[in-house]
């Protein structure tokens, strides 16, 4: 155990799931509230809790339990970083879909607590599509399993996908299953220079409309960026029907790591929109980058609180990454009474992460 | 319910529902005593037949404050009795309930009533090439509602996923009569992925009465390969042989012997006469797709293919579906009755419980007909036997139930798309701790505390919401005779 993090609250470093339980037990039975925690890249996301007693490291608990690769599934305890997973699935020609932030860093658990996918959602799913079992240790102790280790799976509620992006709020992940993909065989990306917002928008509804396959598509200011994956053939026969929609050039990978180097840049923020008003949802921010499902990241230094209400017009939302100066998470919506009963269900006594959540949750 | 408050209920949901949106009469209510899972038989109290949200949410309110129980009912080709009525119930029928509200192609979303058909979202999107991917053998007859509340898979969700990837929002009347909207038009809403719970929930957790669609852009081609092994054992050396090499087919089904012959016997597919017959479908670029399905046919003759045809055209790959997706109801040709299961396995387990299947099919003497998404490792094995020989539907039962248990020891699951509803309730507890089955009823006891949706569905045991473990407090429903502990 030792003290030193924002919180002044004391790390406490399980070994396994039943010392997470115990730990958590006698958290919830002496009021002291928890915040649960990987890799720490993203503590500061959320609201700052109202409470925080225990540092609830997950580090320790790092192994990948079992990559059945032949069946296309991994199982992984929580504390393994996204980084570290991939390494040992691509001992197969295998990946995990996805590319989060800081992946070195970063832990499963955090990536499905904080619901970050990145820009391969538009080919493969999001977090939430990739998970297909869960093992969570709730605010009493209690160790529960949901899903399982195979991709088809309906029997019982899918508590998975609950977890994924409830910030630690109903229990803390200890294991989870995903469903995996091949290793693409040729990966090639392209930019198409645009001069404006509009024609960004034109670019993308027009790839978007088209029959190809992209793996990724996301435009920053003045370029649109697609990701292709596949034999060289099809690549080859993808790039010359994208040269219709402008002029294109190969690009480099680091293209992809355009939304980690805002961060760079103090205070982000998380918007999403349709597809069909990127160009107006874009025009608020001086740097940005926005993926062609309509979820984009910006820095922003001026009134958020115009900024959310713009974006909620539009059917989006604004959530603010770090350093939230008001509400994180702006308006949850008519359903949230029903979070709230969700969260007393699982945590009754406010002791995982209290306050951190939409609405105070 | 007291014969007094009988009437007064139908009376006051005559007033919400007028005169053609109840049905009380016995004759009629029998329509509604099962869904396609046809051993399970309860009349119920009622039908309500709302044609607006509105009207949903007047019957659901009359339900809550009466402490009615009620099951919501799409089409009724539920396989596991997921829409059975619960005695003295009322079945809210959501048939009449078919708008489809919006088409926005640039965001390839469209938002429909719980009664419209699957295969209706895709005919209201097929001119500018978009469909809606989830397709459940049923599809031209099942509805959204009841592939929402069953996540509803099909033959490509290998690739392209359940319907709860294709469910972006929800419109839903909770337990209680309120309204609440679950997700959106666009995509992490702030909050709990409560839409993601809500699908799949098998009708526990309320009645979905609007839902955001997500479409999908038609590819450029497909291509389906026909492939005739000697045995099932050997085309599944052929699909491990496809996934090893880094492909993922839109679809990948298998069928052995006794499948193929009764399929050819209701649909003439015209499949070749073999062991174990393979079907792999790529679609995507045509340039991509022309280099993987020589891959594949490269494969598959490596693993023993004697016969290999590439359907082409549409009607071509057409007649090769058909076939497929008839496979159920062309058991009839080859038997008089039989049961049709549904367990997953991990991909790789397949030769081993086809092999056990084999024995148990020599030791009870019941032929067993196997029809697999090999792709995803999800087995409908279908027990034939027949009803008048004394012994044979018990013996096929247990049978039936005896290859679930081997899907759980190999790490699989009791249903991969039919769902649990009633028919397999008892055996989540095989598959599920004791811990695992009560953190899921906290789910339950958040949206439904009174277990007035679906109850007795889904569960073995139902928890009391509010119930400290431990110590025995009998619950007020219980004391009213509502509900019962067992």
């Amino acid at each position: 155990m030792s003290v030193g993090n924002q919180f002044g609250a004391t790390v406490v470093e399980p070994v396994d799931e039943n010392e997470t339980a115990a730990i958590l037990r006698s958290a919830n039975e002496s009021g002291q509230a928890v915040i649960p925690t990987g890799g720490g890249t993203k503590l500061d996301w959320g609201n700052p809790p109202r409470k925080a007693d225990l540092l609830l490291c997950m580090r320790r608990q790092n192994r990948v339990i079992e990559h059945a690769w032949a069946d296309l599934t991994v199982t992984v305890e929580a504390g393994c970083t996204v980084a570290e997973l991939q390494r040992t699935l691509a001992q197969h020609g295998q990946r995990l879909a996805i590319d989060t932030l800081w992946p070195e860093r970063a832990t499963i658990g955090g990536i499905l607590s904080t619901n970050d996918s990145g820009s391969l959602r538009l080919g493969y799913g999001a977090l939430r599509d990739l998970i297909i079992g869960v093992t969570l240790v709730l605010a009493d102790g209690t160790i529960a399993k949901s899903g399982g280790k195979v991709v088809k799976n309906v029997a019982g509620y899918d508590l998975p996908k609950l977890a994924t992006g409830g910030f630690g709020t109903l229990g803390v992940i200890t294991r989870a299953v995903f469903r995996l993909h091949p290793l693409p065989r040729n990966t090639r990306t392209l930019t198409v220079a645009v001069d404006s917002a509009d024609a960004m928008q034109r670019v993308i509804l027009a790839i978007l409309d088209a029959q190809l396959a992209p793996a990724a598509v996301q435009a920053r200011n003045g370029s649109v960026d697609i990701l292709l994956e596949g034999t060289l053939d099809g690549i080859a026969a993808q790039q010359s029907a994208i040269k219709q929609f402008g002029e294109v050039r190969e690009g480099s990978p680091d293209v992809w790591k355009a939304r980690e180097e805002l961060w760079s840049e103090g205070k982000i923020v998380k918007f999403t929109t349709l597809p069909s008003k990127i160009a107006a949802a874009s025009a608020f921010f001086s740097r940005f980058v926005i993926q062609a499902t309509g979820i984009g990241y910006a820095r922003f230094d001026g009134d958020l609180e115009k900024l959310r209400a713009a974006m909620e017009q539009g059917g989006g939302s604004l959530v603010i990454l770090g350093g939230a100066t008001l509400d994180a998470w702006g308006s949850p919506g008519d359903s949230f009474p029903l979070m709230r009963a969700v969260k007393a269900q699982f945590d009754p006594k406010n002791t995982l992460n209290p306050g951190r959540f939409v609405g105070g949750i | 319910m007291n014969p007094n408050t009988l009437r007064e209920t139908l009376d006051e949901l005559r007033g919400i529902l007028g005169l053609h949106g109840l049905i009380s009469s016995s004759e009629e209510l029998r329509t509604y005593e099962c869904d396609a899972l046809t051993n399970f038989r309860v009349i119920p109290g009622a039908v309500a037949l709302p044609d607006s949200t509105a009207q949903v949410q007047a019957v659901v309110r009359l339900c809550h404050r009466e402490r009615i129980p009620f099951v919501a009912r799409g089409a009724g080709t539920g396989l596991s009795g997921g829409a059975l009525p619960v005695a003295g119930c009322i079945v809210i029928c959501l048939a009449r309930m078919k708008r489809i509200l919006e088409v926005d192609l640039p965001n390839a979303r469209v938002v429909v009533e719980p009664g419209v058909i699957n295969l209706d979202v895709t005919g209201c999107v097929a001119s500018a090439n978009y469909f809606y991917a989830p397709d459940p053998s049923s599809q031209s007859v099942c509805s959204i509602g009841g592939n929402v509340a069953e996540n509803s898979g099909g033959a490509h969700c290998l690739k392209y996923g359940f319907t709860t990837t294709h469910v972006l929002g929800l419109e839903v009347v909770l337990p209680d009569g309120s309204l609440v909207h679950f997700g959106g038009t666009t995509l992490d809403t702030p909050g709990y992925d409560l839409a993601g719970v809500f699908v799949g929930s098998e009708g526990t957790l309320g009645i979905a009465t609007k839902i955001i669609l997500r479409i999908v852009k038609r590819p450029e081609c497909v291509r389906t390969l026909l492939a005739a092994f000697h045995s099932p054992t050997e085309a599944g050396a052929a699909v491990s042989g496809i996934i090893a090499a880094g492909m993922l087919p839109a679809a990948i089904e298998m069928m052995d012997n006794l499948a193929i012959q009764a399929a050819e016997a209701a649909v003439h597919a015209n499949y070749p006469d073999c062991g174990g017959l393979l079907l792999v479908e790529l679609d995507g670029p045509v340039a991509e797709v022309d280099a993987l399905m020589a891959h594949v046919d490269e494969i598959c003759r490596k693993h023993g293919a004697w016969e290999i045809r590439v359907a082409q055209s549409e009607v071509q790959r057409a007649l090769v579906w058909k076939g497929r997706k008839a496979a159920f109801a062309a058991m009839g040709r080859i038997s008089p009755n039989y049961i049709v299961q549904d367990g997953v396995i991990p991909r790789t387990s397949l030769p081993q419980i086809l092999s056990e299947i084999d024995q148990l099919s020599t030791q009870t003497g019941l032929r067993v007909a196997n029809v697999f998404h090999a792709g995803d490792g999800n087995l409908h094995p279908l027990v034939l036997y027949d009803r008048r020989i004394a012994g044979q539907e018990k013996a096929a039962e247990r049978m039936s139930e005896k290859i679930l248990e081997l899907c759980i020891e190999k790490g699989g699951s009791i249903t991969g798309e039919h769902g649990v509803g009633e028919e397999k309730k008892h055996m989540m507890s095989k598959m599920f701790a004791e811990p695992d089955l009560d953190t899921m009823q906290r789910v339950r006891c958040a949206f439904d505390p009174l277990h007035l949706s679906n109850p007795t569905k889904v569960f073995p045991r139902t928890r009391l919401c509010g119930e400290k473990p431990g110590e025995y407090i009998p619950h007020p429903l219980e004391l009213a005779g509502v509900v019962e502990r067992f």
